[in-house]
């Protein structure tokens, strides 16, 4: 009963909002509108030429949307690795395999070093954390040499411990991870010291459930910093059955840029495959991301 | 309690005896300091070392000083003549404009019906999240140098040229497209964090403002938006920084090769792998990292001074 009420106040509403917007809001609409539309419009190029067919992809003038959408793609996509010695397969479990593990480690490292930072008094504590904060300027790709280097004395090259471990020193999960925890009141993590919970229950039961929006972000952060990376993939792999999957994309798309249109079908069918976890995954968690980001200020 | 505190042997004892104590924080943050040794600090650490040397990978490195840097100055002509022209300009670009833009776009958001703001930031967002792979996919074939290239197609059409250009390949157009299509995915965590920054300002401050005379958006922005998201924009400002000066794949992916056309792309990122991985003089090329990041460093700071939060604030 109530609720039909509304829906019919709502209706009215939505119409009144509709048509008593200020010009302004409409102004700032249109705007974003059409940014909006420059951002994505690469994306449905992508999406549309994935299922183009041959026919299409070398139409001229070219179109941005498909008529007669086909498969054909993915199925040369998958097919294109007959002429290289390695699956596509072997591509596809790499990757997976080094993102879950790394994803995972990377929560469960990041967690229990901002609960530290947050709730524990240590010597030490302010200028760790101070340099964890500098870390964020710091950029892998500035040392990729001495980085190189580490990862080749430590004898990890053709292992997965080089996809996963330089991943793992991930600065940002643990600071936006430790801004949030602040805000969990000390209290309860006291009471639940003098009900006689050890620190790890007290990470796991009462920590967790609290910053789960923080979980989310970062996950959203680990995951977005190994799947489609390639570095590890380019300078710490010497063996081809060791790359990823976008490294194999890469390879294919780099003889794209050169070659004009060849392949174009195939790569783009790969790209979206590789790009389509990545939108999944932000689009679930967006309301976690921007709930964390409230937190991300440095003072 | 004064006693013990201040004879520094004392101190020192006092240290060990609370660091004990507390065995249980270091064994949580031991994985995550660990990684962050070896994969961080290490790396910054032995290339503010090699930075000082000469090296090849095969024999051990030798101390020569200064050399590197002076090799910088003096003998390296593509770095001065290409490279840190091409750096500045795409970093200027970037890093300030690309943070006007984020800034602008989150304010406009924050202005329009609660409904509408999801889909928007996940559009804007959404090219952030593309990855290297996808960029040079749709941007390689959008310049594609021949006719079904949607630039040449568009501009062909409208008489704007004659005959289909090779975009990518052409030295006065390369840089600009660079700047272009990394604008285009630079709206990322730093977006996000001015945009959360924006919502969360205390609705309250509006009313008494309303109350004190700031009575339009823009002064809303500068009086009490701005002031209160300080934080937010400094951890942005920072993110900015880095994405601008460690572009550097991106003019290689759009032209297919490393050195980039006339060296019109070669930012300072790709100079860096180009000796290190390809002639190998690690030893300079580490002596031009550690400046990198020492140029990033500077900016940051800089940053603190202008956002940093003062202690009595």
């Amino acid at each position: 009963m109530a609720k039909k009420k509304r829906r019919r106040i709502t209706f009215k509403y939505a119409l009144h909002r509709l048509t008593h917007v200020k010009f302004s809001t409409v102004v700032i609409l249109l705007i974003l509108t059409v940014v909006a539309a420059v951002s994505i419009l690469p994306i449905i190029y992508i999406i549309s030429n994935a299922f183009k067919p041959l026919s299409e992809l070398f139409l001229y003038p070219p179109r941005l949307f498909v008529r007669n959408p086909t498969l054909q793609n993915f199925y040369d996509f998958f097919y294109s690795t007959d002429v290289s010695a390695i699956p596509l397969s072997r591509y596809i479990f790499n990757s997976l395999f080094v993102m879950v593990i790394t994803v995972a480690m990377t929560l469960v490292f990041s967690s229990a070093c901002a609960y530290a930072f947050s709730k524990m008094r240590f010597p030490g504590r302010k200028w760790m954390f101070d340099m964890i904060i500098i870390a964020l300027m710091f950029t892998p790709e500035a040392v990729v040499i001495t980085r190189y280097l580490i990862v080749s004395n430590l004898g990890m090259i053709n292992t997965y411990f080089a996809h996963i471990l330089p991943h793992l020193a991930l600065p940002i999960g643990v600071f936006l991870m430790k801004q949030f925890i602040d805000q969990v009141p000390d209290s309860l993590c006291e009471a639940a010291k003098i009900d006689g919970a050890n620190e790890v229950r007290i990470l796991l039961n009462i920590i967790i459930p609290a910053v789960l929006p923080a979980v989310g972000a970062v996950m959203i952060l680990a995951f977005q910093n190994v799947w489609s990376d390639i570095t590890t993939s380019t300078f710490y792999m010497v063996d081809e059955s060791m790359k990823t999957l976008p490294y194999f994309v890469s390879t294919l798309s780099n003889a794209l840029a050169v070659a004009s249109v060849a392949r174009k079908g195939a790569v783009a069918a790969a790209g979206l495959l590789l790009f389509l976890p990545n939108f999944l995954i932000f689009a679930m968690l967006q309301k976690s991301m921007i709930e964390t980001m409230v937190t991300s200020g440095i003072k | 309690m004064e006693r013990t505190v201040k004879r520094p042997r004392g101190k020192a004892k006092n240290t060990l005896r609370e660091m004990r104590a507390n065995y249980i924080a270091y064994l949580f943050i031991a994985p995550f300091m660990l990684c962050f040794a070896v994969f961080v600090l290490g790396p910054v650490l032995s290339a503010t070392l090699l930075a000082f040397t000469s090296y090849d990978s095969v024999q051990a490195p030798q101390f020569i000083g200064f050399g590197n840097f002076i090799k910088m100055l003096t003998q390296d002509v593509v770095l001065m003549k290409y490279v840190i022209p091409n750096t500045i300009v795409f970093a200027v670009v970037v890093g300030p404009i690309g943070y006007a833009l984020q800034f602008l776009l989150a304010w406009l958001i924050t202005q329009i019906p609660k409904h509408a703001k999801k889909g928007y930031i996940m559009a804007i967002y959404t090219p952030s999240i593309a990855g290297g792979v996808l960029i040079s996919v749709v941007w390689a074939v959008f310049f594609s140098s021949d006719r079904l290239g949607y630039l040449n197609d568009l501009l062909l059409n409208m008489g704007i040229i004659q005959t289909a250009q090779a975009w990518t390949q052409d030295k006065a157009y390369l840089l600009l497209i660079m700047i272009l299509v990394t604008l285009w995915g630079s709206m990322g965590v730093g977006f996000l964090s001015l945009f959360a920054g924006m919502q969360n300002v205390d609705r309250q401050l509006y009313e008494a403002g309303k109350i004190d005379g700031v009575n339009s958006s823009l002064k809303e922005l500068f009086y009490i938006t701005i002031p209160s998201m300080k934080p937010q924009m400094l951890f942005s400002a920072v993110m900015a920084i880095v994405g601008a000066l460690k572009a550097g794949s991106i003019g290689v992916q759009l032209s297919g090769k490393n050195p980039t056309p006339d060296y019109a792309g070669q930012l300072i990122q790709t100079h860096i792998e180009d000796y290190g991985f390809a002639r190998f003089e690690l030893g300079y090329a580490t002596a031009l990292s550690f400046t990198l990041m020492l140029g990033i460093f500077i900016l940051t700071r800089i940053c603190f001074r202008f956002l940093g939060t003062k202690e009595d604030e």
